[in-house]
């Protein structure tokens, strides 16, 4: 009558021992548990304490700058080609300019193919307009980030032991998972900047005050404001002698008035024009420009190679954070913070804690109120719930994914759901010996009639619990997973291990009557 | 001898009251949407967009009033100040400050650096008014999807007034928690849409339960009357609707009490959600159920169930 094939026996057996295999090396810790298998579960962020930042790449920037250079060289090539222009401007995503001799077009067009295939020109009444062409975007949106992923990595983790998760969303975000944060706005400030390192001459025809009184600056130069925030301005040639990709190495140091400063040498390039602009020009300030900002502008006093200082109004934090900026190279566009979730690792170490307390609790109450109400087969339910955690542990570190604190509330919840199937079943057999059925029958037709109520009622949960997954975020995802495993899990147990249980009780004991 | 919160045997007539309950059901709804519409939702910054900042006092009680008045100088607008768990902790809201992502972490910096030495920050939480509006946007579509997916599968597996009724009474599971957002002003946020979801879960769950019982019963007993036929349905699963319902309140109230101030309002929402759920599930779906012709609609697929059945 009651029939539990062997396989389905077997079956039971080894999908619990491997759960418990697959659990344990979340209890032995350590490396203690190298022998096993399995792996420890994955804790989220708002568990382990860490950073979550969801960055969009400003790539708007990098078109505009990109564009700007287009302008230039096509100023450059058609003066060399000796073709006559007019109004060549920068607007709504394109160089615009009008051919002022509609046969120089020929030579125009060769100039304007030689750009590259990421740009594309039209031709409108001899006004030309070049951008970028839809492949020529995706190009370049796909190298910013992939390089912008590249620098970010290299600041964040200079090492090579954070292990974070630094990837592409979307178009133009990045996001980035640092576990193990103790100072959040730190990170921001590491990746606040794009850290574009130039250096380049101090105009002294003219005073940064004359300059803003006439309103322009001579032809060549632009004005440029202190990093110090002091108020003093720079008038600053526009040409770049040294520029930060010259970089070999960046480190902290202190100058010879003992204040933090950021030592550098260059590479053999940088080192060479180095050379050659500090010999011809000794006795000129030589500005330091980061980001657009003088640092400082000393005096050239000697002809120097290689080596240089950076100094200026710096901390001793600053200069280490400025020399990994240095050292990791710069943005290729800046990054904008778009969302952020930082959990100190105090937060989530005490969030671990309330979890496992109230998943205990959670268990017991549960576990006495079955054995309360059912008695043996409320005790046998029991043993199905811890097999059921026992799978929803080893499924987690099995499957690596992570759990987080909603994932631990999806837990509990679960355990206090994970009983209805048991608490259907019983009523159905409960009901099989009202209407006088013999034990082993009220059983088996208790399970059978239970089987697709469970089965739809399961079902439906889970639809809930993907489209969470799908559609939540971060934690929230989280959650869903678990919910959708305790579903798979408590499904599993509550059906196939507790009639194992049963019948095992039954063959032995061949009871007359159950008292349900 | 066992614990029983319901004997076994019942027999209440359920559908008796459905007058009531439904009367009861249509205040519950147009209230909630009224208070939605009037009062609205306290959005959280998932939303909203702006900043969120645990920190705990390390030196004793942190100092509400003071902060209060250290972060108005700030200048950042509307800050709100509650303390959080326990008299040491504090969470710091601040609303979405004018201007773009980079005034919200010069924002969030001030408010560190305000903060000082003796506070641990123990969470920084920012959200740009981009990234809220897409969370928004999802949110409401999780839920539609949800709902739709739920209505297609119960059509699929019974039939279409089955359906009906029971998206009907998971509608108002959903609108009436949305209202108990707006009456009670507790923040709304991404934790708030996956309490929703899991109750819709849990609410459909066990309608269906009832549903399968009701349609078991339509076969078994040709003879009856529909409205006997429901409540002798009701009747039935009521021991285990009640069982389950309330193993599932022991591990929210654990939840509740032991799991932590972040996921206390996840915790109550689902308490909540549980009781209406329950309710709707005995109530509602089978109150519109008890409305449409149902038996006619039955088909006969030959698997006739006699009363002296299969084993």
């Amino acid at each position: 009558m009651l029939q539990f094939q062997l396989w389905k026996k077997l079956l039971v057996v080894a999908v619990i021992l491997s759960g418990i295999i697959y659990s344990l090396p979340n209890l032995v810790g350590g490396n203690a548990a190298s022998f096993l298998p399995g792996q420890k579960i994955n804790l989220g962020l708002d568990l382990q304490g860490g950073s979550h930042l969801l960055l969009r790449v400003d790539v708007d920037a990098v078109q505009q700058e990109r564009l700007e250079t287009i302008a230039e060289t096509v100023r450059q090539e058609f003066r060399g080609a000796k073709i006559r222009f007019s109004g060549l401007n920068l607007r709504d995503d394109a160089v615009t300019l009008r051919l002022r001799d509609a046969a120089d077009a020929v030579q125009a067009k060769t100039i304007f193919d030689d750009l590259g295939q990421n740009f594309s020109t039209t031709v409108d009444d001899n006004i030309y307009r070049i951008a970028f062409n839809d492949a020529g975007i995706v190009d370049m949106q796909t190298k910013t980030i992939q390089q912008s992923i590249e620098i970010i990595r290299r600041r964040l983790d200079p090492d090579g032991t954070k292990e974070p998760v630094i990837q592409r969303q979307g178009l133009d975000r990045v996001l980035v998972q640092l576990p193990g944060v103790d100072d959040p706005e730190a990170v921001k400030r590491l990746l606040g900047r794009t850290a574009k390192l130039t250096f380049q001459l101090v105009d002294t025809r003219m005073t940064a005050a004359e300059a803003i009184d006439r309103g322009r600056t001579p032809p060549g130069t632009v004005l440029l404001q202190s990093a110090s925030g002091d108020g003093r301005s720079y008038v600053v040639e526009k040409r770049v002698m040294v520029s930060g990709e010259m970089l070999d190495s960046a480190s902290a140091g202190i100058d010879q008035n003992n204040r933090p400063a950021v030592n550098f040498a260059l590479n053999t390039v940088g080192a060479r024009k180095f050379g050659k602009v500090t010999g011809d020009n000794i006795g000129r300030p030589f500005a330091i420009i980061l980001d657009g900002q003088v640092v400082s502008a000393p005096v050239i006093q000697s002809q120097i190679f290689g080596n240089g200082q950076i100094t200026g109004d710096f901390t001793v934090a600053e200069t280490n954070e400025l020399s990994l900026i240095l050292r990791a190279g710069a943005l290729p566009a800046p990054l904008i913070v778009m969302e952020e979730r930082s959990i100190g690792p105090g937060l989530g170490a005490d969030s671990v804690a309330a979890g496992e307390i109230a998943a205990v609790i959670a268990l017991l109450l549960v576990a006495i109120y079955m054995v309360l109400s059912y008695g043996l087969f409320g005790a046998l339910a029991d043993i199905a719930l811890v097999a059921n955690i026992v799978l929803i542990i080893a499924a987690l570190s099995a499957l690596q994914a992570t759990l987080t604190l909603p994932g631990i509330a999806g837990i509990v919840l679960t355990m206090g759901m994970a009983v209805d199937a048991n608490v259907l079943i019983f009523e159905r057999i409960r009901e099989e010996i009202a209407r006088g059925r013999f034990v082993l029958a009220a059983i088996d037709g208790g399970y059978k009639r239970a089987i697709s109520t469970i089965l739809d009622s399961n079902l439906t949960t889970l639809f809930a619990a993907l489209f969470l997954y799908i559609f939540g975020s971060g934690p929230i995802k989280g959650f869903a997973v678990t919910l959708a495993i305790g579903i798979v899990t408590s499904l599993f147990t509550a059906v196939m291990v507790t009639r194992l249980l049963i019948i095992l009780w039954a063959e032995r004991k061949r009871p007359s009557k159950i008292i349900l | 001898m066992r614990l029983k919160l319901v004997p076994s045997d019942t027999s209440i007539n359920f559908l008796k009251h459905r007058r009531i309950a439904f009367i009861f059901s249509l205040f519950l709804v147009a209230s909630s949407i009224g208070l939605f519409v009037v009062k609205g939702l306290n959005l959280g910054i998932d939303f909203k967009g702006g900043i969120l900042i645990e920190a705990r006092n390390t030196t004793g009680p942190a100092d509400i009033s003071g902060l209060r008045a250290d972060l108005g100088q700030l200048g950042l607008g509307d800050i709100s100040l509650q303390e959080f768990g326990t008299p040491t902790d504090v969470l710091v809201r601040v609303q979405r400050q004018e201007g773009d992502e980079e005034a919200q972490i010069a924002a969030i910096a001030a408010i560190s650096s305000t903060l000082g030495d003796s506070y641990d920050i123990r969470r920084t939480e920012f959200v740009g008014p981009t990234v809220g509006a897409e969370l928004a946007e999802k949110g409401m579509l999780a839920v539609a999807c949800a709902l739709l997916a739920i209505m297609v599968y119960i059509w699929f597996r019974f039939e279409w007034q089955f359906s009906i009724a029971a998206i009907l009474a998971l509608a108002h599971d959903v609108l009436s928690t949305v209202g108990l957002f707006a009456l009670t002003s507790f923040e709304f946020n991404l934790a708030t849409v996956a309490a929703i979801l899991t109750i819709a879960g849990y609410s459909i769950n066990d309608t269906v339960v009832v549903f399968d019982r009701v349609r078991e019963n339509l076969r078994r007993y040709k003879s009856y009357e529909i409205e006997d036929i429901i409540n002798k349905s009701l009747n039935e699963t009521l021991s285990r609707t009640v069982m389950t319902s309330f193993t599932t309140l022991l591990a929210l109230l654990a939840i509740t009490i032991f799991g932590g101030a972040v996921l206390r309002d996840f915790a109550l929402a689902m308490i909540w959600g549980v009781l209406i759920g329950t309710y709707s599930s005995v109530f509602v779906a089978v109150g519109f159920l008890s409305r449409f012709d149902i038996r006619h609609q039955e088909p006969d697929d030959g698997v006739d169930v006699p009363e002296t059945e299969r084993s």
